[in-house]
């Protein structure tokens, strides 16, 4: 064994695993308040005080459910179809953190910055399909069956018409690396209007259509409310999760967050501007690119926090007539339009 | 060629998709069968990736994986066939599939042992393959199709737009006496179209 076989081999094989596990403990981390988070802005919408008991302000409540979900007994039915019961959950949570490699959370900053990586978030995310459908299936139950087929109608429905939003953001920009994406919105509206590097500059202004159209199916794409027929607990119970107990069914809902925050992280990159400081002054410029990215972050899980409170669930044609016959149409106009007004422009 | 790792993670790669093709028609549940068939496309991901080709191997999932195999599992979980009773009969015809697939491996062989890069290959090409370090190869193959090749895609997706209305022509069924909900009707509905309010006399019903 040469030395060069340890500095070629196992040395970045060693910093590519650290890195990768401080980006998961990190991520976990951040997940767990980001849920304790949800429970409590719904509690506040419905005057109710959320979670309070397991720490100051309720604040380990989190901690507190996973060692509930660890130590409670696993049960698998015995009409289950074992192997890929048990593989459904596990392919729903590794999806969802293996998107993450991806994202940069400031300059330099990503496990992996490859040259195709908004192509990378969006396979990896139109994967995770799988997980829902696999448990669905797995069970030999009903309402987890129809729960799978609902969520997989459902999230290929809106995966065209996020595909299309970010290939207008991609229009603009000209590239799929996602650290070129956040770059490319140092300069914008704003800069043309006389105030360079600041909010203004980001696509969510030049691209507002789109912004709206990615969050609404970002929030259709994770299943979440007003979209979450998968689960719809008036009807199916709780879908494709019916079944699943303990570590099983933490591991589905472990998936389930992490894509949510996945597609927050996502709006903030393609819409927000990333790690870019809103104003290019004083104050605002020492805060590290991280915090900026982070505070994005949770403004946007505000966002669709809020709309799990405040929205009543959508009918399942309802959900199927937006995604084709009025995001579909609007997103594909607005490819044809962009790419037309920076091609007369001469932007692009 | 390949060497180290390379060649590690190629026979992975390879032994995982050859493997999981061979479950593909062996396994007895059909959905197991989708499963893998799923897996080995995963394979073959990670062979384009190891080709270089990060682009084919991205939109191979997004395309194969993340769309058209989530109809084929759709499809394969609402059937109710018993494939044990389906599988009786095929003993009959083992000797046309066996000699279909003869037929098949030979020309395979033919093309492959065969096969030669024209020499006047590098002149010939729409233009020169810059190294990868100066071009993408996702810029590359978008030189190719949308700037060298642009009529013939356009010709490509002029036959997938036929075959899309032709499917729709050919399911489409006017159904008589359907009600079916206007929504500017429902949205456009105000009090005053919606409510009517009626003075009841006591002791009488409406």
């Amino acid at each position: 064994m040469d030395d060069s076989f340890f500095s070629f081999y196992i040395l970045p094989a060693l910093i590519i695993l650290a890195k990768s596990l401080a980006l998961l403990v990190i991520l976990l981390i951040f997940v767990a308040y980001i849920l304790y988070a949800d429970r409590k802005i719904w509690a506040a919408v419905q005057m109710r005080r959320g979670p309070n008991v397991v720490g100051p302000w309720g604040l380990f409540q989190a901690f507190a459910d996973l060692f509930k979900f660890v130590f409670k007994e696993p049960v698998i039915p015995s009409g289950a179809n074992k192997g890929v019961f048990l593989l459904a959950p596990l392919v729903s949570s590794v999806l969802a953190m293996a998107a993450w490699a991806v994202i940069p959370v400031n300059e330099g900053w990503a496990v992996a910055n490859i040259n195709v990586g908004i192509l990378y978030v969006l396979a990896i995310s139109s994967l995770e399909v799988y997980g829902v459908i696999m448990g669905g299936w797995a069970s030999n139950s009903k309402y987890p069956f129809l729960g799978a087929l609902r969520s997989a109608a459902q999230m290929v429905s809106y995966e065209v018409s996020i595909g299309f939003v970010i290939v207008t953001v991609l229009l603009c920009v000209g590239s799929l690396n996602l650290t070129d994406i956040v770059l490319a919105q140092k300069d914008g509206i704003g800069t043309w209007a006389g105030m360079p590097n600041s909010f203004l500059d980001w696509h969510w202004l030049g691209l507002f259509p789109m912004f709206v159209i990615f969050i609404i199916s970002a929030l259709a794409e994770t299943n979440r409310p007003p979209f979450d027929l998968v689960e719809a607990e008036s009807e199916l119970v709780a879908g494709h999760m019916v079944e699943y107990s303990s570590t099983a069914f933490l591991l589905f809902f472990l998936g389930e967050y992490v894509a949510i925050v996945l597609m927050c992280a996502l709006t903030t990159i393609l819409f927000l501007g990333g790690w870019l400081p809103p104003f290019d002054f004083a104050p605002f410029t020492w805060v590290p690119g991280v915090v900026w990215f982070v505070l994005k972050v949770c403004f946007v899980f505000f966002i669709i926090s809020m709309a799990k409170g405040v929205l009543p669930r959508y009918r399942y044609d309802q959900l199927m007539r937006l995604g084709w016959k009025v995001f579909l149409p609007i997103s594909l106009f607005m490819v044809v339009a962009t790419a037309a007004f920076l091609k007369l422009t001469g932007l692009a | 060629m390949l060497e180290g790792l390379e060649a590690a993670f190629f026979y992975l790669f390879a032994l995982v998709a050859v493997a999981s093709a061979l479950m593909v028609i062996s396994s007895r549940n059909p959905v197991h069968s989708v499963l893998f068939l799923i897996l080995a496309f995963f394979n073959a991901a990670g062979l384009f990736l190891l080709a270089g080709a990060e682009f084919l191997a991205l939109i191979l999932l997004i395309v194969y994986v993340g769309a058209v195999m989530v109809l084929f599992l759709f499809v394969v979980m609402m059937l109710d066939v018993d494939f044990a009773e389906f599988k009786q009969g095929a003993l009959r015809y083992a000797p046309i599939g066996a000699l279909v697939g003869l037929i098949f491996a030979a020309e395979l062989i033919i093309v492959t042992g065969g096969y030669v890069l024209a020499p006047e290959l590098s002149s010939s090409v729409a233009r020169p393959i810059p190294d990868l370090a100066e071009r993408t190869n996702t810029a590359a193959l978008g030189d190719i199709l949308y700037t060298d090749y642009i009529h013939f895609f356009q010709m490509a997706g002029v036959v997938l737009l036929v075959a899309m209305v032709g499917a729709i022509v050919l399911t489409l069924r006017h159904k008589q006496g359907v009600r079916r909900q206007s929504i500017s009707a429902q949205v456009g509905r105000t009090p005053e179209t919606a409510i009517e309010v009626r003075k009841v006399e006591t002791g009488k019903g409406i």
